[in-house]
């Protein structure tokens, strides 16, 4: 035991750094494995505040750039109550379903292969896990980890992101991923061989998880091929958003959501 | 001995901010960003206590993680270095390391060099072993390593000559 004991301290560099390294790769495989990374991300309540306060600094220089986009929404969304009475009839049908959110981005990234945002929301206001972030022009990821006062999102550029899309115009659907190499270009997977595929084709939330409502823009089709086994169709899609400059997002709330997982459990 | 802890902990807090809001913004070409905060670990004194100077080197790691939400990737690369770095300060210092009398300012520019790329070089290729951490994306791994390896030895170099004090 004596020995033991000399040997350790004689070894005690060695010792501290194995320990210290194999708790480092712990927490690093931890992170790769979703939902187990609770205690250290930047939604936490110091760094998601000090992430905050450089945000608020770096606001003032984008705010050229984000009054031309929300003039361009008014515009949309004036555009469609002049030229269509039924539509607005339809979006109260919408504002019932879902209720959103705005918020801002306090920390973005798009450099690693999993990416995550740090949104200036949390619990206090209500947003919860697996709640979904949009901007107005597009998918923005995934609610997965909150604080009272921030909350982290799956962004779509995160290998580990899965989201149900379709095509807009044959309603073929498959899972959104990433594939981690350009951060404009996003990977549309398991689509039937029998789908016509055009280029230019609009790909848009399936609305078949509870996350988004069906019809949000995602972006358009780059190019495709068969995959491995020869029977899938995996779609390139050009994203409408530019990831790499967020400021304004939404979060959407599906007031429906504890209804629907009474009635299917299994789907999430 | 106390100016030597000041000056330490101060370089800690500021390469960990200036890491965290300037160097996280660059992304040259898209992805390409310099890791300067090892910095800290690279210039701390050469005689020290090892068990302490290792410790600091994780908990740096640690908070740089906390901010880039990257596991622990950055701890258990700073971990490395800190652990292997009096290999590397025999093997480019030569002698001098032997009577721990190496003063970074003044010594010669190729020894500081080879010490800077050598130790960069190996965290930067734990760190995006554990990032990427995908076997079949090897190509990926050599070629982040590389590019923003030598981008961080230029602004090492840059910063440690800015701020070194010449004593005449």
């Amino acid at each position: 035991m004596q020995q033991l004991l000399n040997f350790f301290f004689k070894n005690r560099t060695t010792v501290l750094f194995l320990i210290l390294f194999l708790v480092a790769f712990t927490i690093t495989t931890q992170s790769h494995d979703y939902h187990k990374s609770k205690l250290l991300n930047s939604s936490n309540q110091i760094s998601g505040s000090i992430h905050g306060v450089f945000s608020s600094i770096g606001n003032y220089f984008n705010l050229k750039q984000e009054n031309t986009l929300l003039l361009e929404e008014n515009n949309w969304l004036k555009s469609q109550v002049f030229n269509s009475i039924i539509k607005i009839i339809d979006t109260l049908e919408f504002e019932k379903k879902f209720k959103l959110t705005p918020t801002l981005v306090n920390k973005n990234s798009y450099q690693y292969l999993e990416n995550y945002i740090t949104l200036d929301i949390g619990e206090n206001d209500g947003v919860k896990e697996d709640f979904g972030v949009i901007t107005s022009k597009g998918i923005v990821g995934i609610i997965d980890q909150t604080s009272s006062k921030y909350a982290r999102v799956l962004s779509i550029l995160n290998t580990k992101s899965k989201i149900n899309a379709k095509i807009k115009q044959s309603n073929h659907f498959g899972t959104l991923g990433w594939d981690g190499i350009n951060h404009n270009i996003v990977q549309l997977n398991d689509i039937q061989d029998l789908a016509e595929i055009a280029i230019g084709d609009t790909i848009v939330t399936s609305g078949f998880s509870y996350t988004f409502p069906e019809n949000i823009p995602i972006g358009t089709v780059e190019s495709y091929k068969l995959n491995d086994t020869k029977d899938l169709y995996v779609v390139n899609v050009r994203l409408f958003n530019d990831m790499t400059n967020l400021r304004h997002v939404h979060v959407i709330n599906n007031l429906d959501i504890d209804e629907l997982q009474t009635l299917n459990p299994a789907n999430e | 001995m106390n100016s030597i802890l000041f000056s330490n902990t101060v370089r800690f807090v500021l390469l960990i901010l200036f890491q965290v809001f300037i160097c996280n913004q660059m992304n040259f070409f898209g992805n390409i960003n310099p890791y300067i905060y090892i910095l800290f670990i690279l210039l701390y004194p050469v005689k020290n206590n090892r068990v302490s100077f290792i410790f600091f080197s994780f908990c740096l790691g640690l908070i740089i993680d906390i901010f880039l939400d990257s596991g622990g990737a950055h701890a258990a690369a700073s971990v490395s270095i800190a652990y292997f770095r009096p290999i590397f300060l025999k093997f480019s210092f030569g002698s001098a390391y032997e009577y721990q009398a190496i003063k970074f300012n003044d010594s010669e520019i190729l020894q500081r060099i080879i010490y800077f790329a050598l130790l960069i070089l190996i965290h930067h290729l734990i760190l995006f072993i554990l990032v990427v951490f995908d076997g079949t994306k090897t190509n990926m791994i050599v070629s982040r390593a590389l590019s923003s390896g030598v981008f961080t030895l230029f602004l090492t170099l840059i910063l440690q000559t800015l701020f070194s004090q010449k004593e005449k």
